[in-house]
């Protein structure tokens, strides 16, 4: 993708732990472009969080960026000082969480908390910044949102709270906004309002997402494009049609099988057999291997992630059979 | 909001009235006052006058009521030693105590927050561990050794500071204190130093473990990703949470202090109300004894009250469980 | 059943051995406990490895009072950490003094331990209002210092071994109770105690084998930490005048002995001591910190 606004190479992100470096996130690469929206999918423990989190900066210790680049706009995030770091939290890239009970702190006012947020990157009196806060309320749907600055986060329904965070995530108008599971803990009817918000602002103002989950289903109706990750790194991209129409990889292909869907009603669910391997003792060579039912004896060596058809995958045996 | 608080205050009410026969009970099992009052040598008729005088011929619970009665018109009776009112002799001691603690407490705080959110934003720092031995030290250390310590120190050996005494003090609206004046400084800044170290111990703790739990709170990682600057990621997240926990620890704290002062009195003779009730306690004047108690307990259910009450203005989650 | 018995020793065994490995983690933890254990020897052995029985008033001559560390008296041997005023060999004191504060705050520390357990367990197991009314006689307690409670108690009740120990286990019982009371009450609604209770057994059975073994983690911390605290306390009492008599003087009376000396510069007296009860108590605190961090459940999260 050329008009790429978040571009990240080889990103590599281990965790120096008493029982070895965990290498959460090993040689991971995708790029989003202006107003499109990246699923990025994987169990937990895949790494997709702390994807998440490296593009900000903010993965904690002993967790720390090893290799690769971040590239936003252009400039390496990777390679920037601390100070020009901060600047660019919250203005160009943002960042919202998964549950929306912990991301807002329960003993500040929301709209102490947004004007915090904005004068952290501009000049700005109190006055007005409580009324560009206001404004940002109201662009994510919330209702009269005068009162809603003074109001705590426990006031707020699950919903309304991310809708609070977005609003906060989006204050800065920046380039490229990281969501990091964030509709999970809502209702379903809450999620797909959510979910359609969400898409409207992406093609509204132009801001990229970069969308963290497990589920496939919000992906499937929300992503333009989708990276699988498994076990730090990614197995399986392209735009989103392409890839879940024919899965090549066949731990796409196994989520796809767990996942029950109305077209496909009556037909049996499949699991992956197997559990997510823990970093710490990755199999050699491909790591889904061990639970992978096409599986022989070149999977021991690392599969290339290569282009097949309109998508990429990871594999050395993918699933072509169904692409006709 | 308002329920709670009659609640609270008849709560209150029936404290102080158990607290107040208990004590009288309890401190006029006390051997026997008329020997302390009169010369050995009287007559047994004299004894006998005094002690129909005094009413200690009648049955106890009619003492009691005789001296609630009095207390109700503010007279809590005279010391058998100094032949003065009892409350009097309390209030002249008071402020000398009142500026003690006080002092205690502000330096307790000024220098235990501080020190207590640094250890918890950086745990692993040496002088973080550092800071955290100071309070084991501050928490350990008996008050009456460290002030020993401190008069050899700083009055015997380096002749900088008196050791003991309030020296001249300068009247502040007919309240004689000591810290409107150099000299007055000087005699001070030991004993308040003695007394605030358990707190500053205390508060040192508090505000470490607050500071730690909210630096990996999703707030705190939120509010970074808004590119708040760490000074204010510290000073407007992390402060405001753990100001519940200290402030209901000063306040509950300063009755402590009040009574650690006790000690503390004793060590730089400090004209206060501490040193009042020990050598009460030495003679077995009897009045002041239970004066002092009643005015404590009364002090105390104040404190909580009030602690209790500021909770609610603090923690905006607590006022709405309360109203609710 | 002997199989259960087996699988129950054994994990008990391996949950030891966890614990003292994480214990022993901590260096400076290791270091207090020797330091307990050799204060431990020092008082139980007092009599047979100090030079002089200080409490022997008819041995004290008052030609040897106030001698400066490392004087030779006249009783021909050196009086390592000096005299004081009544000419007691001072480290014979300090042995003495060492066997006196940490008898009375083991004492203390296990009847305040047996009453506040006791009262606690009773509270959280019988519940509604008879929880209510003992809890909060309890949390009023705990918002009064309990050196004030102590100090109007040996004042009311004189002086004395048994009469201190009582005004300790008053002034302390309050933060046992309430620390079983809330363990315990976290169990108490855990399935199992409900399925306990569900079935004939007798109360104190239900008490004794399911709520104080769970209960046990937090006791042993509160316990190390008030045993310290009553050895302060009653320190601090004798540094008052209203500890025990100044014939058979604890730490905190020799220091108050000494204190009138060291305005004048001899200040042996007062504050080695001060040193030995210093060295105690903080040992004591390191002790129950370790302990407190290895059996903290959110620990390895």
């Amino acid at each position: 993708m050329s008009d790429a606004i978040l571009s990240v190479e080889e990103l590599q992100t281990h965790f120096f732990t008493r029982a070895g470096v965990l290498k959460a996130v090993d040689g991971v690469s995708f790029s989003v472009g202006k107003g499109r929206i990246l699923g990025l999918v994987g169990e937990s423990g895949s790494g997709k969080s702390v994807t998440g989190y490296s593009i900000l900066r903010l993965v904690d210790a002993p967790g720390k960026i090893v290799g690769g680049r971040i590239l936003l706009k252009g400039k390496d995030l990777a390679a920037l000082d601390p100070e020009a770091m901060r600047r660019t939290r919250g203005a160009v890239v943002s960042m919202i969480f998964q549950d929306p009970m912990m991301t807002l702190n329960p003993v500040l006012k929301i709209g102490t908390q947004m004007v915090a947020a904005i004068k952290a990157h501009v000049k700005i009196s109190t006055a007005d910044a409580r009324k560009q806060a206001r404004d940002a309320l109201a662009l994510v749907g919330i209702p009269a949102p005068d009162e809603r600055l003074d109001v705590y986060p426990h006031h707020l329904s699950g919903g309304m709270r991310q809708r609070v965070a977005i609003a906060i995530a989006l204050l800065h108008k920046p380039a490229v906004i990281i969501a990091d599971e964030p509709t999970t803990a809502l209702d379903v009817s809450i999620q797909s309002q959510i979910l359609a918000e969400v898409r409207r602002l992406a093609d509204q103002t132009g801001t990229a997402f970069v969308w963290v989950t497990h589920d496939l289903s919000v992906v499937s109706s929300l992503a333009d494009d989708i990276a699988v990750m498994y076990a730090g790194r990614i197995v399986e991209s392209g735009e989103t049609g392409a890839v879940l129409a024919h899965p090549k990889h066949p731990y796409t292909a196994g989520l796809m099988a767990s996942v029950p869907s109305q077209a496909e009603r009556g037909q049996k669910l499949v699991q992956i057999k197997g559990s997510t391997p823990s970093l710490a003792h990755l199999p050699e060579g491909c790591s889904f291997r061990p639970r992978c039912p096409r599986a022989t004896d070149i999977c021991k060596t690392m599969p290339a992630l290569l282009p097949l058809g309109d998508t990429k995958v990871r594999c050395h045996h993918p699933i072509v059979e169904h692409a006709s | 909001m308002f329920g709670f608080f009659i609640q609270r205050i008849v709560q209150a009410a029936i404290v102080v009235v158990a607290m107040s026969i208990l004590v009288f009970v309890g401190v006029y099992a006390i051997g026997n006052p008329i020997d302390v009052m009169i010369d050995p040598a009287a007559t047994q008729e004299i004894r006998d006058n005094l002690i129909r005088q005094y009413g200690f011929d009648r049955p106890l619970y009619e003492q009691y009521f005789v001296f609630v009665g009095n207390v109700l018109q503010g007279d809590f009776g005279q010391s058998f030693i100094y032949r003065v009112p009892v409350l009097d002799l309390i209030f002249s001691r008071l402020p000398a105590t009142f500026e003690l603690a006080l002092g205690a407490m502000l330096l307790a705080s000024v220098v235990g927050i501080p020190l207590g959110i640094w250890a918890g934003y950086r745990p692993h720092a040496f002088s973080s561990k550092a800071i955290m031995t100071l309070s084991i030290l501050g928490f350990s250390l008996p008050t009456f050794w460290v002030g020993l310590l401190l008069v050899m120190t700083f009055a015997v050996q380096l002749h900088w500071l008196p050791s003991g005494g309030r020296g001249p003090t300068s009247d502040l609206l007919g309240v004689p204190l000591s810290f409107l004046t150099p000299t007055g400084w000087s005699y001070l800044i030991l004993p308040a130093f003695n007394l605030a170290l358990f707190n500053m111990g205390l508060l040192i703790r508090l505000a470490r473990a607050g500071t730690l739990e909210a630096m990996s709170s999703d707030y705190v990682r939120f509010a970074r990703a808004q590119g708040l600057k760490e000074s204010k990621v510290v000073g407007l997240h992390v402060l405001k949470n753990i100001s519940i926990p200290i402030v209901t620890v000063f306040g509950l704290e300063f009755g402590s202090t009040l009574a650690f002062a006790v000690v503390t009195e004793t060590i730089f003779n400090w004209p206060g109300v501490g040193k009042l009730i020990i050598d009460s306690i030495m003679v077995l004047d009897r009045p002041v004894m239970v004066a002092y108690l009643i005015l404590v307990v009364l002090l105390f259910v104040i404190i909580n009250l009030v602690v209790d009450l500021l909770y609610g203005v603090l923690d905006p989650r607590i006022r709405a469980r309360r109203s609710a | 059943m002997s199989l259960v018995e087996d699988i129950q020793v054994e994990t008990w065994r391996t949950r030891l051995g966890d614990f003292w490995r994480e214990f022993a983690e901590s260096k400076v933890a290791l270091v207090a406990l020797v330091v307990i254990v050799a204060i431990v020897f020092i008082a139980v052995f007092a009599p047979w490895i100090s030079p002089q029985n200080p409490y022997d008033l008819a041995r004290l001559d008052l030609f040897d009072s106030r001698l400066p560390p490392g004087t030779v008296g006249s009783g021909g041997y050196v009086h390592i950490l000096g005299t004081d005023a009544a000419g007691r060999d001072l480290l014979s004191a300090i042995f003495y003094g060492l066997r006196i504060s940490l008898l009375i705050g083991l004492m203390a520390g296990a009847f305040a331990l047996v009453l506040g357990m006791s009262i606690g367990l009773v509270a959280a197991y019988k519940g509604g209002r008879v929880e209510a009314i003992i809890m909060r006689i309890v949390d009023l307690q705990l918002s009064m210092p309990a050196i004030l409670l102590a100090l109007v108690l040996t004042a009311m009740l004189g002086q004395g071994l048994w009469q201190l120990v009582t005004a300790l286990v008053v002034a302390q019982y309050a933060y046992f109770a309430r620390t079983i009371h809330g363990a315990a009450s976290a169990e108490r609604d855990k399935d199992y105690i409900e399925a306990a209770i569900a079935t004939p057994l007798p109360a104190h059975i239900i008490l004794l084998r399911h709520l104080l073994p769970n209960s046990l983690p937090p006791l042993i911390v509160v316990a190390t930490v008030q045993v310290a605290s009553a050895i302060a306390l009653e320190a601090t009492l004798s540094f008052l005048g209203l500890g025990l008599p100044l014939t058979e003087p604890s730490l905190g009376a020799l220091i108050a002995n000494g204190f009138q000396y060291l305005l004048s510069g001899r200040f042996w007296i007062s504050v080695y001591p001060g040193v030995a009860l210093v060295i105690t108590i903080v040992s004591i605190n390191l002790v129950g910190d370790q302990v407190r961090h290895v059996l903290n459940p959110r620990r390895g999260q």
